[in-house]
Protein backbone atom coordinates (compact mmCIF):
# COMPACT_ATOMS: atom_id res chain seq x y z
CA UNK A 1 0.00 0.00 0.00
CA UNK A 2 1.19 3.48 -0.86
CA UNK A 3 0.43 6.65 1.07
CA UNK A 4 -0.09 10.15 -0.26
CA UNK A 5 -1.38 13.32 1.34
CA UNK A 6 -3.46 14.26 -1.69
CA UNK A 7 -4.65 12.01 -4.50
CA UNK A 8 -6.43 13.55 -7.47
CA UNK A 9 -8.53 11.25 -9.63
CA UNK A 10 -8.65 12.53 -13.21
CA UNK A 11 -6.00 14.49 -15.12
CA UNK A 12 -8.30 16.80 -17.09
CA UNK A 13 -8.38 20.57 -16.62
CA UNK A 14 -10.02 20.18 -13.21
CA UNK A 15 -7.48 17.70 -11.87
CA UNK A 16 -4.55 19.70 -13.23
CA UNK A 17 -5.71 23.04 -11.80
CA UNK A 18 -6.45 21.45 -8.41
CA UNK A 19 -2.97 19.88 -8.30
CA UNK A 20 -1.26 23.15 -9.17
CA UNK A 21 -3.11 25.20 -6.56
CA UNK A 22 -2.62 22.63 -3.77
CA UNK A 23 1.07 22.50 -4.64
CA UNK A 24 1.44 26.27 -4.66
CA UNK A 25 -0.22 26.44 -1.26
CA UNK A 26 2.45 24.13 0.08
CA UNK A 27 1.29 20.55 -0.44
CA UNK A 28 4.08 18.69 -2.23
CA UNK A 29 2.92 15.12 -1.65
CA UNK A 30 0.43 14.81 -4.52
CA UNK A 31 -0.46 12.05 -6.97
CA UNK A 32 -2.67 12.44 -10.05
CA UNK A 33 -4.27 9.29 -11.49
CA UNK A 34 -5.41 9.37 -15.14
CA UNK A 35 -6.85 6.49 -17.11
CA UNK A 36 -5.94 7.82 -20.58
CA UNK A 37 -2.43 7.85 -22.02
CA UNK A 38 -2.23 11.65 -21.86
CA UNK A 39 -3.11 14.37 -19.40
CA UNK A 40 -5.63 16.98 -20.52
CA UNK A 41 -8.96 15.16 -20.39
CA UNK A 42 -11.74 15.91 -22.83
CA UNK A 43 -9.91 19.04 -24.03
CA UNK A 44 -7.55 16.92 -26.12
CA UNK A 45 -10.36 16.25 -28.58
CA UNK A 46 -11.88 19.76 -28.51
CA UNK A 47 -9.72 21.23 -31.25
CA UNK A 48 -11.97 24.25 -31.87
CA UNK A 49 -11.13 27.68 -30.52
CA UNK A 50 -12.96 29.48 -27.74
CA UNK A 51 -11.18 28.22 -24.64
CA UNK A 52 -9.47 30.38 -22.10
CA UNK A 53 -10.96 33.75 -23.02
CA UNK A 54 -11.48 34.49 -19.31
CA UNK A 55 -8.24 32.99 -18.00
CA UNK A 56 -5.69 33.94 -20.64
CA UNK A 57 -7.51 36.66 -22.59
CA UNK A 58 -6.70 34.65 -25.66
CA UNK A 59 -8.71 32.34 -27.87
CA UNK A 60 -7.07 28.99 -27.43
CA UNK A 61 -8.08 25.57 -28.70
CA UNK A 62 -8.74 22.79 -26.19
CA UNK A 63 -5.35 21.03 -26.49
CA UNK A 64 -3.52 24.36 -26.19
CA UNK A 65 -5.46 25.30 -23.06
CA UNK A 66 -4.76 21.89 -21.51
CA UNK A 67 -1.11 22.15 -22.44
CA UNK A 68 -0.66 25.37 -20.45
CA UNK A 69 -1.74 23.50 -17.34
CA UNK A 70 0.22 20.34 -18.17
CA UNK A 71 3.38 22.46 -18.45
CA UNK A 72 2.72 23.94 -15.01
CA UNK A 73 2.29 20.45 -13.54
CA UNK A 74 5.53 19.30 -15.18
CA UNK A 75 7.40 22.38 -13.95
CA UNK A 76 6.46 21.55 -10.38
CA UNK A 77 7.34 17.88 -10.83
CA UNK A 78 3.93 16.87 -9.54
CA UNK A 79 3.70 13.11 -9.77
CA UNK A 80 1.13 11.58 -12.12
CA UNK A 81 0.36 8.10 -13.42
CA UNK A 82 -1.18 7.58 -16.86
CA UNK A 83 -3.08 4.51 -18.11
CA UNK A 84 -4.28 4.08 -14.55
CA UNK A 85 -7.98 3.63 -13.90
CA UNK A 86 -9.38 4.02 -10.43
CA UNK A 87 -11.91 1.25 -9.90
CA UNK A 88 -12.88 1.75 -6.30
CA UNK A 89 -12.92 4.35 -3.57
CA UNK A 90 -13.73 3.53 0.05
CA UNK A 91 -15.14 5.66 2.84
CA UNK A 92 -11.82 5.68 4.65
CA UNK A 93 -10.13 7.11 1.57
CA UNK A 94 -8.51 4.00 0.21
CA UNK A 95 -8.20 3.88 -3.57
CA UNK A 96 -7.94 0.84 -5.78
CA UNK A 97 -6.61 1.42 -9.26
CA UNK A 98 -5.60 -0.72 -12.22
CA UNK A 99 -2.39 0.28 -13.92
CA UNK A 100 -0.08 -1.42 -16.38
CA UNK A 101 1.67 -2.95 -13.36
CA UNK A 102 -1.51 -4.39 -11.93
CA UNK A 103 -3.58 -3.46 -8.93
CA UNK A 104 -2.55 -0.47 -6.83
CA UNK A 105 -3.83 0.28 -3.36
CA UNK A 106 -3.32 3.85 -2.27
CA UNK A 107 -4.29 5.54 0.97
CA UNK A 108 -4.79 9.29 0.97
CA UNK A 109 -5.38 11.99 3.59
CA UNK A 110 -7.51 13.91 1.11
CA UNK A 111 -8.95 13.03 -2.30
CA UNK A 112 -10.17 15.27 -5.08
CA UNK A 113 -12.54 13.65 -7.54
CA UNK A 114 -12.04 15.28 -10.95
CA UNK A 115 -13.34 12.54 -13.24
CA UNK A 116 -15.32 14.75 -15.62
CA UNK A 117 -18.51 13.65 -17.30
CA UNK A 118 -19.60 11.36 -20.06
CA UNK A 119 -22.28 11.54 -22.69
CA UNK A 120 -25.76 10.27 -22.18
CA UNK A 121 -25.97 7.09 -24.26
CA UNK A 122 -28.71 6.22 -26.76
CA UNK A 123 -30.31 3.97 -24.15
CA UNK A 124 -31.06 7.09 -22.16
CA UNK A 125 -33.36 8.38 -24.88
CA UNK A 126 -35.89 6.21 -26.60
CA UNK A 127 -35.78 6.01 -30.38
CA UNK A 128 -37.44 3.18 -32.23
CA UNK A 129 -35.73 1.33 -35.00
CA UNK A 130 -32.79 -0.89 -35.74
CA UNK A 131 -29.45 -0.95 -33.96
CA UNK A 132 -27.52 -0.45 -37.15
CA UNK A 133 -24.06 1.07 -37.64
CA UNK A 134 -23.69 4.80 -38.13
CA UNK A 135 -25.03 5.99 -34.78
CA UNK A 136 -22.49 7.77 -32.62
CA UNK A 137 -22.53 10.09 -29.69
CA UNK A 138 -21.21 13.49 -30.78
CA UNK A 139 -18.25 13.17 -28.42
CA UNK A 140 -17.25 9.79 -29.81
CA UNK A 141 -17.43 11.22 -33.33
CA UNK A 142 -15.30 14.14 -32.14
CA UNK A 143 -12.64 11.78 -30.86
CA UNK A 144 -12.70 9.72 -34.06
CA UNK A 145 -12.31 12.75 -36.33
CA UNK A 146 -9.95 14.89 -34.27
CA UNK A 147 -7.64 12.32 -32.74
CA UNK A 148 -7.84 9.23 -34.92
CA UNK A 149 -8.42 11.06 -38.21
CA UNK A 150 -11.38 8.87 -39.11
CA UNK A 151 -14.58 10.24 -40.65
CA UNK A 152 -17.69 8.44 -39.40
CA UNK A 153 -19.93 9.31 -42.37
CA UNK A 154 -20.90 11.56 -45.28
CA UNK A 155 -24.52 12.59 -44.72
CA UNK A 156 -25.26 13.51 -41.19
CA UNK A 157 -28.22 14.35 -38.96
CA UNK A 158 -27.52 15.56 -35.44
CA UNK A 159 -29.99 15.09 -32.61
CA UNK A 160 -29.53 17.68 -29.86
CA UNK A 161 -28.27 21.24 -30.15
CA UNK A 162 -25.91 21.31 -27.19
CA UNK A 163 -22.49 22.77 -27.84
CA UNK A 164 -20.87 19.46 -28.72
CA UNK A 165 -23.49 18.79 -31.39
CA UNK A 166 -23.09 22.28 -32.83
CA UNK A 167 -19.31 22.09 -32.87
CA UNK A 168 -19.46 18.68 -34.55
CA UNK A 169 -21.84 19.97 -37.22
CA UNK A 170 -19.19 22.44 -38.41
CA UNK A 171 -16.41 19.90 -37.97
CA UNK A 172 -18.18 17.37 -40.21
CA UNK A 173 -18.76 20.06 -42.85
CA UNK A 174 -15.06 20.96 -42.72
CA UNK A 175 -14.20 17.33 -43.39
CA UNK A 176 -16.43 17.23 -46.46
CA UNK A 177 -19.66 15.81 -45.03
CA UNK A 178 -23.13 17.22 -45.57
CA UNK A 179 -24.98 18.02 -42.38
CA UNK A 180 -28.66 17.86 -43.27
CA UNK A 181 -30.14 19.13 -40.03
CA UNK A 182 -29.71 19.62 -36.33
CA UNK A 183 -32.85 18.46 -34.56
CA UNK A 184 -33.69 19.90 -31.12
CA UNK A 185 -36.47 18.60 -28.90
CA UNK A 186 -36.88 21.85 -26.95
CA UNK A 187 -38.03 25.20 -28.33
CA UNK A 188 -34.57 26.64 -27.59
CA UNK A 189 -30.96 25.49 -27.78
CA UNK A 190 -28.80 24.78 -24.76
CA UNK A 191 -25.78 25.74 -26.88
CA UNK A 192 -24.07 29.11 -27.00
CA UNK A 193 -25.33 31.70 -29.50
CA UNK A 194 -21.86 31.99 -30.81
CA UNK A 195 -21.87 28.30 -31.74
CA UNK A 196 -25.29 28.51 -33.36
CA UNK A 197 -24.07 31.38 -35.52
CA UNK A 198 -20.58 30.17 -36.34
CA UNK A 199 -21.26 26.44 -36.60
CA UNK A 200 -24.73 26.33 -38.18
CA UNK A 201 -25.78 29.67 -39.69
CA UNK A 202 -22.40 30.20 -41.36
CA UNK A 203 -22.96 26.97 -43.30
CA UNK A 204 -26.74 27.18 -43.75
CA UNK A 205 -27.38 24.12 -41.62
CA UNK A 206 -31.03 24.09 -40.54
CA UNK A 207 -31.76 23.97 -36.80
CA UNK A 208 -35.20 22.48 -36.18
CA UNK A 209 -36.59 23.39 -32.77
CA UNK A 210 -39.35 21.33 -31.13
CA UNK A 211 -38.50 18.34 -33.31
CA UNK A 212 -37.17 14.90 -32.54
CA UNK A 213 -36.02 11.73 -34.23
CA UNK A 214 -38.76 9.12 -33.89
CA UNK A 215 -37.25 6.31 -35.91
CA UNK A 216 -33.95 5.19 -37.36
CA UNK A 217 -34.12 3.21 -40.60
CA UNK A 218 -31.51 0.94 -42.17
CA UNK A 219 -30.31 -2.65 -42.07
CA UNK A 220 -26.56 -2.73 -41.54
CA UNK A 221 -26.01 0.99 -41.71
CA UNK A 222 -28.27 3.97 -41.08
CA UNK A 223 -30.14 4.82 -44.30
CA UNK A 224 -32.48 7.50 -43.04
CA UNK A 225 -34.14 8.93 -39.95
CA UNK A 226 -37.74 9.91 -39.43
CA UNK A 227 -38.19 13.21 -37.63
CA UNK A 228 -41.36 14.77 -36.27
CA UNK A 229 -42.48 17.93 -34.56
CA UNK A 230 -43.34 17.64 -30.87
CA UNK A 231 -46.19 19.21 -28.91
CA UNK A 232 -45.87 21.27 -25.71
CA UNK A 233 -45.50 18.10 -23.69
CA UNK A 234 -42.68 17.00 -25.99
CA UNK A 235 -44.70 14.14 -27.50
CA UNK A 236 -44.13 13.65 -31.23
CA UNK A 237 -47.00 14.64 -33.52
CA UNK A 238 -47.02 11.65 -35.81
CA UNK A 239 -48.78 13.48 -38.67
CA UNK A 240 -45.72 15.72 -39.04
CA UNK A 241 -43.29 12.87 -39.78
CA UNK A 242 -40.66 13.51 -42.38
CA UNK A 243 -37.87 11.27 -43.66
CA UNK A 244 -34.30 12.53 -44.01
CA UNK A 245 -31.79 10.39 -45.90
CA UNK A 246 -28.47 10.08 -44.09
CA UNK A 247 -25.79 7.54 -43.24
CA UNK A 248 -24.91 8.90 -39.83
CA UNK A 249 -26.81 10.06 -36.76
CA UNK A 250 -24.93 11.92 -34.06
CA UNK A 251 -26.48 12.12 -30.61
CA UNK A 252 -25.72 15.17 -28.54
CA UNK A 253 -28.29 14.72 -25.84
CA UNK A 254 -26.50 15.79 -22.72
CA UNK A 255 -23.75 14.98 -20.32
CA UNK A 256 -23.77 13.13 -17.03
CA UNK A 257 -21.16 13.46 -14.29
CA UNK A 258 -19.01 10.35 -14.00
CA UNK A 259 -19.87 9.51 -10.42
CA UNK A 260 -19.50 5.75 -10.08
CA UNK A 261 -16.58 6.12 -7.68
CA UNK A 262 -18.43 8.56 -5.43
CA UNK A 263 -21.53 6.36 -5.47
CA UNK A 264 -19.47 3.32 -4.55
CA UNK A 265 -18.23 5.17 -1.48
CA UNK A 266 -21.78 6.23 -0.53
CA UNK A 267 -21.15 9.91 -1.15
CA UNK A 268 -24.41 11.89 -1.14
CA UNK A 269 -25.32 12.54 -4.78
CA UNK A 270 -27.61 15.35 -5.93
CA UNK A 271 -30.61 14.10 -7.84
CA UNK A 272 -30.48 17.14 -10.06
CA UNK A 273 -26.83 17.65 -10.99
CA UNK A 274 -25.96 13.95 -10.55
CA UNK A 275 -22.76 15.24 -8.98
CA UNK A 276 -21.96 15.09 -5.27
CA UNK A 277 -23.68 17.36 -2.78
CA UNK A 278 -20.89 19.68 -1.62
CA UNK A 279 -20.50 22.47 0.90
CA UNK A 280 -18.79 25.74 0.12
CA UNK A 281 -15.36 24.16 0.56
CA UNK A 282 -16.33 21.71 -2.22
CA UNK A 283 -16.22 18.87 0.29
CA UNK A 284 -18.61 15.97 -0.24
CA UNK A 285 -20.45 14.10 2.50
CA UNK A 286 -17.24 12.16 3.16
CA UNK A 287 -14.76 14.09 5.24
CA UNK A 288 -11.68 14.92 3.14
CA UNK A 289 -13.19 13.92 -0.21
CA UNK A 290 -13.67 16.88 -2.57
CA UNK A 291 -15.19 17.26 -6.02
CA UNK A 292 -14.65 19.79 -8.79
CA UNK A 293 -15.11 20.24 -12.53
CA UNK A 294 -17.60 18.36 -14.65
CA UNK A 295 -17.91 15.49 -12.20
CA UNK A 296 -19.52 17.96 -9.78
CA UNK A 297 -21.81 19.65 -12.28
CA UNK A 298 -21.58 20.12 -16.02
CA UNK A 299 -19.82 23.40 -16.83
CA UNK A 300 -20.05 25.18 -20.15
CA UNK A 301 -16.78 27.06 -19.89
CA UNK A 302 -13.52 25.38 -19.05
CA UNK A 303 -12.34 28.62 -17.41
CA UNK A 304 -14.95 28.09 -14.70
CA UNK A 305 -13.78 24.50 -14.31
CA UNK A 306 -10.23 25.69 -13.70
CA UNK A 307 -11.43 28.33 -11.24
CA UNK A 308 -13.50 25.87 -9.24
CA UNK A 309 -10.70 23.29 -9.25
CA UNK A 310 -8.21 25.86 -7.99
CA UNK A 311 -10.49 26.42 -5.03
CA UNK A 312 -10.76 22.65 -4.42
CA UNK A 313 -6.97 22.37 -4.37
CA UNK A 314 -6.70 25.12 -1.77
CA UNK A 315 -9.44 23.63 0.39
CA UNK A 316 -7.87 20.18 0.22
CA UNK A 317 -4.56 21.68 1.31
CA UNK A 318 -6.26 23.44 4.23
CA UNK A 319 -8.03 20.25 5.20
CA UNK A 320 -4.83 18.21 5.21
CA UNK A 321 -2.99 20.83 7.26
CA UNK A 322 -5.63 21.88 9.76
CA UNK A 323 -4.79 20.50 13.17
CA UNK A 324 -8.07 20.46 14.99
CA UNK A 325 -10.76 19.39 12.56
CA UNK A 326 -13.75 21.21 13.88
CA UNK A 327 -17.08 20.19 12.42
CA UNK A 328 -19.52 23.04 11.87
CA UNK A 329 -23.22 22.75 11.13
CA UNK A 330 -24.27 23.52 7.57
CA UNK A 331 -27.29 25.28 6.11
CA UNK A 332 -28.86 23.91 2.97
CA UNK A 333 -29.50 26.42 0.19
CA UNK A 334 -33.11 26.30 -0.91
CA UNK A 335 -34.26 27.37 -4.37
CA UNK A 336 -37.55 28.27 -6.00
CA UNK A 337 -38.75 26.29 -9.00
CA UNK A 338 -37.13 28.71 -11.48
CA UNK A 339 -33.68 27.83 -10.16
CA UNK A 340 -32.78 24.26 -10.98
CA UNK A 341 -29.79 23.86 -8.69
CA UNK A 342 -27.00 25.64 -6.89
CA UNK A 343 -23.41 24.57 -6.25
CA UNK A 344 -22.55 24.52 -3.41
CA UNK A 345 -25.73 23.20 -1.88
CA UNK A 346 -24.53 23.61 1.70
CA UNK A 347 -23.09 26.64 3.48
CA UNK A 348 -20.81 26.06 6.46
CA UNK A 349 -21.86 28.01 9.55
CA UNK A 350 -18.40 29.08 10.65
CA UNK A 351 -16.97 32.55 10.95
CA UNK A 352 -14.75 32.60 7.88
CA UNK A 353 -15.14 35.76 5.86
CA UNK A 354 -13.61 34.57 2.60
CA UNK A 355 -15.39 35.60 -0.59
CA UNK A 356 -17.79 32.99 -1.88
CA UNK A 357 -19.40 32.19 -5.22
CA UNK A 358 -22.70 30.41 -5.66
CA UNK A 359 -23.17 28.90 -9.12
CA UNK A 360 -26.55 27.97 -10.46
CA UNK A 361 -28.59 27.02 -13.45
CA UNK A 362 -32.11 28.17 -14.15
CA UNK A 363 -34.88 25.84 -15.28
CA UNK A 364 -36.03 27.68 -18.40
CA UNK A 365 -35.39 30.81 -20.48
CA UNK A 366 -36.56 33.87 -18.55
CA UNK A 367 -36.37 37.50 -19.59
CA UNK A 368 -36.14 40.54 -17.31
CA UNK A 369 -35.52 38.93 -13.97
CA UNK A 370 -33.53 39.65 -10.84
CA UNK A 371 -31.35 37.00 -9.31
CA UNK A 372 -31.67 37.25 -5.53
CA UNK A 373 -30.41 35.65 -2.35
CA UNK A 374 -32.30 35.78 0.92
CA UNK A 375 -30.55 35.03 4.22
CA UNK A 376 -33.26 34.41 6.80
CA UNK A 377 -35.66 37.21 5.80
CA UNK A 378 -33.20 39.71 4.45
CA UNK A 379 -32.40 40.07 0.74
CA UNK A 380 -28.59 40.18 0.77
CA UNK A 381 -27.98 40.02 -2.97
CA UNK A 382 -29.91 41.22 -5.98
CA UNK A 383 -28.73 41.47 -9.56
CA UNK A 384 -30.73 42.38 -12.69
CA UNK A 385 -30.45 39.89 -15.53
CA UNK A 386 -31.96 40.86 -18.91
CA UNK A 387 -32.06 37.20 -19.88
CA UNK A 388 -31.13 33.90 -18.26
CA UNK A 389 -31.08 30.49 -19.92
CA UNK A 390 -30.47 26.91 -18.76
CA UNK A 391 -27.47 26.72 -21.08
CA UNK A 392 -25.55 29.46 -19.29
CA UNK A 393 -24.35 29.00 -15.75
CA UNK A 394 -25.09 32.00 -13.53
CA UNK A 395 -22.69 33.10 -10.82
CA UNK A 396 -23.40 34.98 -7.64
CA UNK A 397 -20.24 36.55 -6.22
CA UNK A 398 -20.73 37.42 -2.59
CA UNK A 399 -18.62 39.90 -0.68
CA UNK A 400 -17.41 39.58 2.86
CA UNK A 401 -20.36 41.17 4.63
CA UNK A 402 -22.80 39.16 2.55
CA UNK A 403 -20.93 35.95 3.28
CA UNK A 404 -21.00 36.77 6.97
CA UNK A 405 -24.78 37.06 6.91
CA UNK A 406 -25.11 33.90 4.86
CA UNK A 407 -23.00 31.88 7.26
CA UNK A 408 -25.03 32.87 10.29
CA UNK A 409 -28.50 32.33 8.85
CA UNK A 410 -30.77 29.35 9.26
CA UNK A 411 -32.61 29.75 5.96
CA UNK A 412 -30.97 30.58 2.66
CA UNK A 413 -33.06 31.01 -0.47
CA UNK A 414 -31.76 31.56 -4.01
CA UNK A 415 -34.48 32.60 -6.43
CA UNK A 416 -35.46 34.54 -9.53
CA UNK A 417 -37.78 37.49 -9.29
CA UNK A 418 -39.66 38.58 -12.39
CA UNK A 419 -39.66 42.33 -12.97
CA UNK A 420 -42.23 44.10 -15.10
CA UNK B 1 -31.11 43.67 -45.93
CA UNK B 2 -29.33 40.96 -44.03
CA UNK B 3 -30.14 39.27 -40.74
CA UNK B 4 -27.70 38.22 -38.04
CA UNK B 5 -27.73 37.09 -34.45
CA UNK B 6 -25.35 39.11 -32.31
CA UNK B 7 -22.95 36.74 -30.53
CA UNK B 8 -21.46 39.18 -28.05
CA UNK B 9 -23.68 38.30 -25.12
CA UNK B 10 -26.32 35.71 -24.17
CA UNK B 11 -29.17 38.02 -25.17
CA UNK B 12 -28.51 37.13 -28.81
CA UNK B 13 -30.29 40.10 -30.38
CA UNK B 14 -31.67 39.53 -33.86
CA UNK B 15 -30.07 42.22 -35.98
CA UNK B 16 -31.43 43.48 -39.26
CA UNK B 17 -28.76 45.24 -41.26
CA UNK B 18 -29.55 47.53 -44.17
CA UNK B 19 -26.42 47.64 -46.33
CA UNK B 20 -27.89 49.24 -49.45
CA UNK B 21 -25.56 52.17 -48.82
CA UNK B 22 -22.14 50.80 -47.83
CA UNK B 23 -21.16 54.17 -46.40
CA UNK B 24 -24.20 54.32 -44.20
CA UNK B 25 -24.99 50.85 -42.92
CA UNK B 26 -28.03 50.84 -40.69
CA UNK B 27 -28.32 48.28 -37.92
CA UNK B 28 -31.61 47.71 -36.13
CA UNK B 29 -32.63 45.19 -33.48
CA UNK B 30 -29.53 45.69 -31.35
CA UNK B 31 -29.91 46.42 -27.66
CA UNK B 32 -26.47 47.98 -27.21
CA UNK B 33 -23.68 49.53 -29.31
CA UNK B 34 -21.71 46.29 -29.47
CA UNK B 35 -24.47 44.85 -31.62
CA UNK B 36 -24.12 47.74 -34.07
CA UNK B 37 -20.37 47.21 -34.43
CA UNK B 38 -20.92 43.49 -34.85
CA UNK B 39 -23.57 43.98 -37.55
CA UNK B 40 -21.38 46.38 -39.52
CA UNK B 41 -18.37 44.04 -39.31
CA UNK B 42 -20.42 41.09 -40.46
CA UNK B 43 -21.24 43.07 -43.62
CA UNK B 44 -17.90 44.72 -44.32
CA UNK B 45 -15.36 42.15 -43.20
CA UNK B 46 -16.62 39.00 -41.50
CA UNK B 47 -13.75 36.93 -40.16
CA UNK B 48 -13.47 33.50 -38.57
CA UNK B 49 -10.77 31.46 -36.99
CA UNK B 50 -10.44 28.13 -38.79
CA UNK B 51 -9.65 24.99 -36.79
CA UNK B 52 -9.13 21.63 -38.42
CA UNK B 53 -6.53 18.88 -38.62
CA UNK B 54 -3.88 17.61 -41.03
CA UNK B 55 -2.37 14.17 -41.64
CA UNK B 56 0.75 13.15 -39.74
CA UNK B 57 3.27 10.54 -40.86
CA UNK B 58 5.08 8.34 -38.32
CA UNK B 59 3.25 9.91 -35.40
CA UNK B 60 1.55 8.53 -32.33
CA UNK B 61 -1.71 9.83 -33.85
CA UNK B 62 -2.80 9.93 -37.51
CA UNK B 63 -3.69 13.61 -37.41
CA UNK B 64 -2.62 16.79 -35.68
CA UNK B 65 -5.00 19.62 -34.91
CA UNK B 66 -4.30 23.07 -36.39
CA UNK B 67 -5.69 26.59 -36.32
CA UNK B 68 -5.29 29.84 -38.18
CA UNK B 69 -3.29 31.98 -35.79
CA UNK B 70 -5.82 34.76 -36.23
CA UNK B 71 -9.22 35.00 -37.84
CA UNK B 72 -9.23 35.06 -41.65
CA UNK B 73 -11.92 36.38 -44.00
CA UNK B 74 -14.96 34.13 -43.81
CA UNK B 75 -14.99 33.65 -47.58
CA UNK B 76 -11.61 31.91 -47.43
CA UNK B 77 -12.61 29.15 -44.99
CA UNK B 78 -13.11 26.44 -47.60
CA UNK B 79 -10.07 27.44 -49.67
CA UNK B 80 -7.89 27.12 -46.59
CA UNK B 81 -9.43 23.74 -45.74
CA UNK B 82 -8.67 22.59 -49.30
CA UNK B 83 -4.99 23.44 -48.75
CA UNK B 84 -4.95 21.56 -45.44
CA UNK B 85 -6.46 18.48 -47.07
CA UNK B 86 -3.36 17.99 -49.18
CA UNK B 87 -0.79 18.50 -46.46
CA UNK B 88 1.10 15.72 -44.73
CA UNK B 89 3.55 16.56 -41.97
CA UNK B 90 6.19 14.38 -40.42
CA UNK B 91 6.12 13.69 -36.70
CA UNK B 92 7.16 15.03 -34.30
CA UNK B 93 4.92 18.09 -34.46
CA UNK B 94 4.66 20.55 -31.58
CA UNK B 95 2.24 23.22 -30.46
CA UNK B 96 2.96 26.42 -32.39
CA UNK B 97 4.81 24.76 -35.31
CA UNK B 98 3.91 26.56 -38.53
CA UNK B 99 2.04 24.20 -40.86
CA UNK B 100 1.17 26.73 -43.60
CA UNK B 101 2.88 30.09 -43.84
CA UNK B 102 0.80 33.09 -44.85
CA UNK B 103 -2.19 31.09 -45.93
CA UNK B 104 -3.85 32.50 -49.10
CA UNK B 105 -1.87 35.72 -48.66
CA UNK B 106 -3.81 36.68 -45.56
CA UNK B 107 -0.61 37.25 -43.58
CA UNK B 108 -1.91 34.64 -41.17
CA UNK B 109 -0.07 31.37 -40.50
CA UNK B 110 -1.71 28.06 -39.77
CA UNK B 111 -0.10 26.46 -36.73
CA UNK B 112 -0.27 23.15 -34.88
CA UNK B 113 -2.32 23.12 -31.68
CA UNK B 114 -1.16 19.87 -30.13
CA UNK B 115 1.93 17.74 -29.80
CA UNK B 116 2.20 14.53 -31.79
CA UNK B 117 5.36 12.61 -31.00
CA UNK B 118 7.18 10.29 -33.37
CA UNK B 119 6.84 6.55 -32.88
C1 LIG C 1 -17.21 17.96 -26.49
C2 LIG C 1 -17.02 19.12 -25.56
C3 LIG C 1 -16.85 20.41 -26.07
C4 LIG C 1 -16.57 21.49 -25.22
N1 LIG C 1 -16.38 22.74 -25.74
C5 LIG C 1 -15.99 23.78 -24.92
C6 LIG C 1 -15.68 25.09 -25.44
O1 LIG C 1 -15.83 25.35 -26.64
N2 LIG C 1 -15.25 26.06 -24.59
C7 LIG C 1 -15.10 25.80 -23.26
O2 LIG C 1 -14.66 26.69 -22.52
N3 LIG C 1 -15.43 24.58 -22.74
C8 LIG C 1 -15.86 23.57 -23.53
N4 LIG C 1 -16.16 22.33 -23.01
C9 LIG C 1 -16.15 22.16 -21.57
C10 LIG C 1 -14.79 21.76 -21.01
O3 LIG C 1 -14.03 21.06 -21.93
C11 LIG C 1 -15.05 20.90 -19.86
O4 LIG C 1 -15.83 21.65 -18.98
C12 LIG C 1 -13.75 20.47 -19.16
O5 LIG C 1 -12.96 19.68 -20.02
C13 LIG C 1 -14.08 19.70 -17.91
O6 LIG C 1 -12.90 19.37 -17.24
P1 LIG C 1 -12.81 18.18 -16.23
O7 LIG C 1 -11.39 18.09 -15.82
O8 LIG C 1 -13.84 18.33 -15.20
O9 LIG C 1 -13.24 16.87 -17.05
P2 LIG C 1 -12.50 16.09 -18.23
O10 LIG C 1 -11.83 16.99 -19.17
O11 LIG C 1 -13.52 15.15 -18.77
O12 LIG C 1 -11.38 15.24 -17.47
C14 LIG C 1 -11.65 14.15 -16.63
C15 LIG C 1 -10.48 13.20 -16.65
O13 LIG C 1 -10.66 12.20 -15.66
C16 LIG C 1 -10.27 10.96 -16.16
N5 LIG C 1 -10.96 9.91 -15.42
C17 LIG C 1 -12.30 9.72 -15.29
N6 LIG C 1 -12.58 8.66 -14.52
C18 LIG C 1 -11.39 8.16 -14.12
C19 LIG C 1 -11.01 7.05 -13.31
N7 LIG C 1 -11.92 6.25 -12.75
N8 LIG C 1 -9.69 6.83 -13.11
C20 LIG C 1 -8.76 7.64 -13.68
N9 LIG C 1 -9.06 8.69 -14.46
C21 LIG C 1 -10.35 8.95 -14.68
C22 LIG C 1 -10.67 11.03 -17.63
O14 LIG C 1 -9.94 10.13 -18.41
C23 LIG C 1 -10.36 12.48 -17.98
O15 LIG C 1 -9.06 12.64 -18.46
C24 LIG C 1 -16.49 21.25 -23.84
C25 LIG C 1 -16.71 19.96 -23.34
C26 LIG C 1 -16.98 18.90 -24.16
C27 LIG C 1 -17.23 17.53 -23.57
S1 LIG D 1 -26.58 43.82 -29.27
FE1 LIG D 1 -25.70 44.07 -27.23
S2 LIG D 1 -27.28 43.23 -25.92
FE2 LIG D 1 -27.77 42.47 -27.96
S3 LIG D 1 -26.69 40.47 -28.10
FE3 LIG D 1 -25.31 42.02 -28.90
S4 LIG D 1 -24.03 42.56 -27.14
FE4 LIG D 1 -25.85 41.55 -26.33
Amino acid sequence: MENYNLVIIGGGPAGLAAAISAYDKGEKNILILERENKLGGILNQCIHNGFGLHTFNEELTGPEYAYRFIEEVEKRHIKYMLNTTVINLSKDKEIRALSEDGLLIIKAKAIILACGCRERPRGGINIAGSRCAGIYSAGTAQKLVNIDGFMPGKEVVILGSGDIGLIMARRMVFEGAKVKAVVELLPYSSGLNRNIVQCLNDFNIPLLFSHTVVEIKGKDRVESVIIAEVDERLNPKMDTCEEIKCDTLLLSVGLLPENELARGADVNISRITRGAVVDDSLMTSIDGVFECGNVLHVHDLVDYVSEEAKEAGIKAYEYINSKAKKVYPKTEIETDSLVRYTVPELIINNEDYNPLTIKLRVSNVFKKVRLEVKADDEVIFSKARPVVAPGEMEKIDLKEDQVKKLRSSKHILVYLKKVE
Amino acid sequence: MKEFICINCPLGCHLVVDDSDKNNIIVTGNTCPRGKTYGINEILNPKRMVTSSVCVLNGENNVVSVKTKEAIPKGLIFDSLEILKNIKVNAPVHIGDVIVKNVLNTNVDIIATRNVERI
